[in-house]
């Protein structure tokens, strides 16, 4: 039998083969499971890893998708290392689309060149709005962020439903739920010419540098990290947890929303339905497959979008539902978490062995 | 039917899945373990055994199917958080998205499809009762689960059972020392909770709405998780709760009854308000919230 028995010091090197661990023992059951469902196991794989690389249109549409998901994980990752779970990023994200939204659809013949500035600013507060709810909750109130910020995100996604079918509703639209266009100044400018690829990807970097600053030279994040690691040592030293709770969950709302604006500023240009297309459960994953760390999750939300990218290609070549993204990434986050335990644990494999250290 | 009659009548059909999968919940909770997949087992077990019951296999079996789907998925995550010391949490939100992938995977081809669901069983003469008498014509399975809950306060507090999982999660180091080992009994616990949330989806999508659609469990899974706070871990108050959540769940049919003119978004969202304004008013008694709770909740185990 096997057994895991701590280890004196972190292992370094586990810490980092636990994704490729991870990856490669996704493959292998993404392959097992797509077969028994018979659809080409070897197309599916070659689809949802290669093909996003294989021209520069999809190669493109992989950084368009990385920029949200770089964005949201960011953010989490602070609350998720100071234990603040914030899974309702999703409600964030749209309650960001719709105050960014408000701008052009109240505003439709505005040609100001801070259009889309203004939206921005509105979309963040309007995600560290939805996202205030959760800490005032927490800390006035003693509840569990989980379920309130998840329940947060149920309620969201009916309020964009009630301002899609009525009052936003474009009234030349054919009675789709969604609303007007939005004007050119409402849109973010584009990044890379020739693609859809725009400045959102810009502000995902720049949450990746801030959440580095954040995390390794500030004050603020040292006592984010030991009210995460130890919360009695944290109090004793005088670090208030109320505090860790409003800066992760604002932070967390922050990104968020702003994800939701450049979202509607961006390759959507209207709001609609599809601005909750699931970037911020998704972006849970991706900040923990980055090992909750500023650097890993850039790699891990690069990854991420390509199986995304490349699920939609799938969809085509190996007959494979949308539905198999939201397997692999399943499987990729509780083989990772599961690998970590090497981390902390080393594997002894006899018995006797284990008897001779415990 | 009068609006009240209409209530009376849905409640208990309406609690039930939410009743199940709360009482599964606790269980595992009681014994010290977080199960955040809920939502993801459910919905994996209701495509299931609506696809049973779609071909043809009966309802029996349905049930079947969707408690050892989500025995099997609760035993996974299990494994990673009780043998590979995963951050609960995490691993539970990671079952989740897993299964509800593939809930979807598998009920892809069925969607919209519907199906027949259960007869109403009478208690004769109560159900003939004007106003409440709807109260007494249930399905079986509801019959069974108000046994089931009497059945789940009995063992917890009155065996030798229920005992020993408590102190699994109060003190599972004491239990240990006298010789309860807890990591077994925390996988026993789970694959419990994981039967009962697979019953629950299984009750949701073969006998109270008989259709399969994606995403149909839409926060039942998260309410039965909030449901155990509510009852501050205590079987009659989750039942309490279960209730109550099922009631408000017809609001919505109730109010077009009545002829409310409310918007249909709003009255959707009212199980999902009520739960954080509950939420809250349970929570703030600090007190009373740290002598319901599990002492050893979301910890893990080191021997």
């Amino acid at each position: 039998m096997p057994e895991f028995v701590p280890r004196e010091h972190a292992s370094v090197r586990a810490s980092v083969l636990a994704p490729f661990l991870a990856l490669a023992l996704t493959v292998v059951v993404s392959l097992v499971l797509f077969a028994l469902l018979g659809k080409p196991s070897g197309a599916a794989l070659h689809a949802l890893f290669i093909e996003p690389f294989l021209s520069w249109y999809s190669f493109s549409e992989v950084l368009l998708k990385t920029g949200p998901l770089l964005l949201i994980a960011q953010g989490l990752a602070i609350g998720f290392r100071a234990k603040v779970f914030n899974i309702g990023a999703e409600g964030q994200l749209i309650l960001g689309a719709i105050c960014a939204s408000a701008l052009p659809v109240y505003l439709p013949t505005s040609t100001s060149p801070w259009l889309w500035p203004a939206m921005m600013v509105l979309g963040a507060l309007g995600g560290a709005l939805w996202a205030s709810i959760a800490a005032l909750w927490r800390t006035w109130l003693n509840a569990s962020e989980i379920l309130v910020t998840l329940m947060l995100s149920l309620v969201a996604s009916q309020l964009l439903n009630y301002l899609l079918l009525g009052p936003w509703k474009d009234p030349a639209g054919f009675n789709f739920p969604q609303s007007v266009m939005f004007q050119y100044e409402a849109m973010l400018p584009t990044l890379l010419p020739g693609t859809r690829v725009n400045v959102s990807l810009l502000f995902g970097l720049a949450a990746t540098l801030a959440a580095w600053v954040l995390m390794q030279l500030s004050f603020l994040g040292y006592q984010l990290v030991v009210g995460g690691l130890a919360p009695r040592a944290a109090s004793y030293a005088g670090f208030r947890g109320g505090r860790a709770v409003w800066v992760s969950l604002l932070l967390g709302g922050l990104a968020a929303g702003l994800a939701g604006a450049a979202e509607v500023a961006g390759p959507i240009g209207q709001l609609q339905r599809s601005v909750a297309s699931g970037y911020g459960f998704t972006a849970i994953t991706v900040a923990y497959l980055g090992g909750l760390r500023p650097l890993g999750i850039v790699l891990s939300s690069f990854l991420m979008a390509v199986i995304t990218i490349g699920g939609d290609s799938a969809m085509v070549t190996a007959d494979l539902p949308v539905a198999a993204v939201r397997v692999v990434q399943g499987l990729l986050l509780i083989f990772y978490l599961a690998a970590l335990v090497g981390v902390r644990y080393r594997i002894v494999w006899s018995r006797i062995a284990t008897q001779a250290t415990s | 039917m009068s609006a009240l009659a209409f209530i009376l009548a849905g409640t208990l059909a309406a609690a039930t899945p939410l009743l199940l999968a709360a009482l599964g919940e606790l269980v595992a909770e009681r014994s010290g373990v977080l199960n955040l997949g809920l939502e993801g087992l459910m919905a994996l077990a209701a495509a299931l055994a609506f696809i049973v019951v779609y071909q043809g296999g009966g309802h029996a079996l349905a049930f079947a199917v969707g408690a050892v789907a989500g025995m099997v998925a609760a035993l996974v995550f299990a494994g990673a958080v009780l043998t590979f010391r995963a951050n609960q949490v995490a691993a539970g939100l990671a079952i989740g998205i897993l299964c509800l992938g593939l809930s979807a995977l598998a009920g892809r081809s069925f969607e919209s499809l519907t199906i027949t669901g259960l007869p109403k069983l009478e208690v004769p003469l109560l159900s003939d009762l004007p106003t409440i008498g709807g109260l007494f014509r249930q399905d079986i399975v509801v019959w069974l689960a108000l046994l089931g809950t009497l059945a789940i306060h009995v063992m917890l507090r009155h065996t030798k059972v229920g005992l020993i999982v408590r102190a699994v999660g109060e003190n599972p180091r004491a239990a240990q020392a006298i010789g309860h080992p807890v990591i077994p009994i925390r996988y026993a616990a789970l694959a419990f909770g994981g039967c009962m949330a697979g019953v629950a989806g299984a009750y949701a999508s073969t006998v109270y709405t008989p259709l399969w659609a994606d995403g149909m469990i839409a926060g039942r899974g998260w309410i039965a998780i909030a449901l155990v706070v509510f009852g501050t871990w205590q079987t009659g108050r989750v039942f309490l709760g279960a209730c109550l959540f099922g009631a408000l769940s017809l609001a919505e049919l109730a109010a077009q009854v009545v002829g409310v003119q409310l918007p249909s978004q709003l009255l959707a969202s009212m199980p999902y308000l009520v739960t954080i304004v509950v939420l809250g008013l349970i929570s703030s008694n600090r007190r009373r919230m740290r002598l319901n709770s599990v002492a050893s909740l979301g910890e893990p185990f080191e021997k």
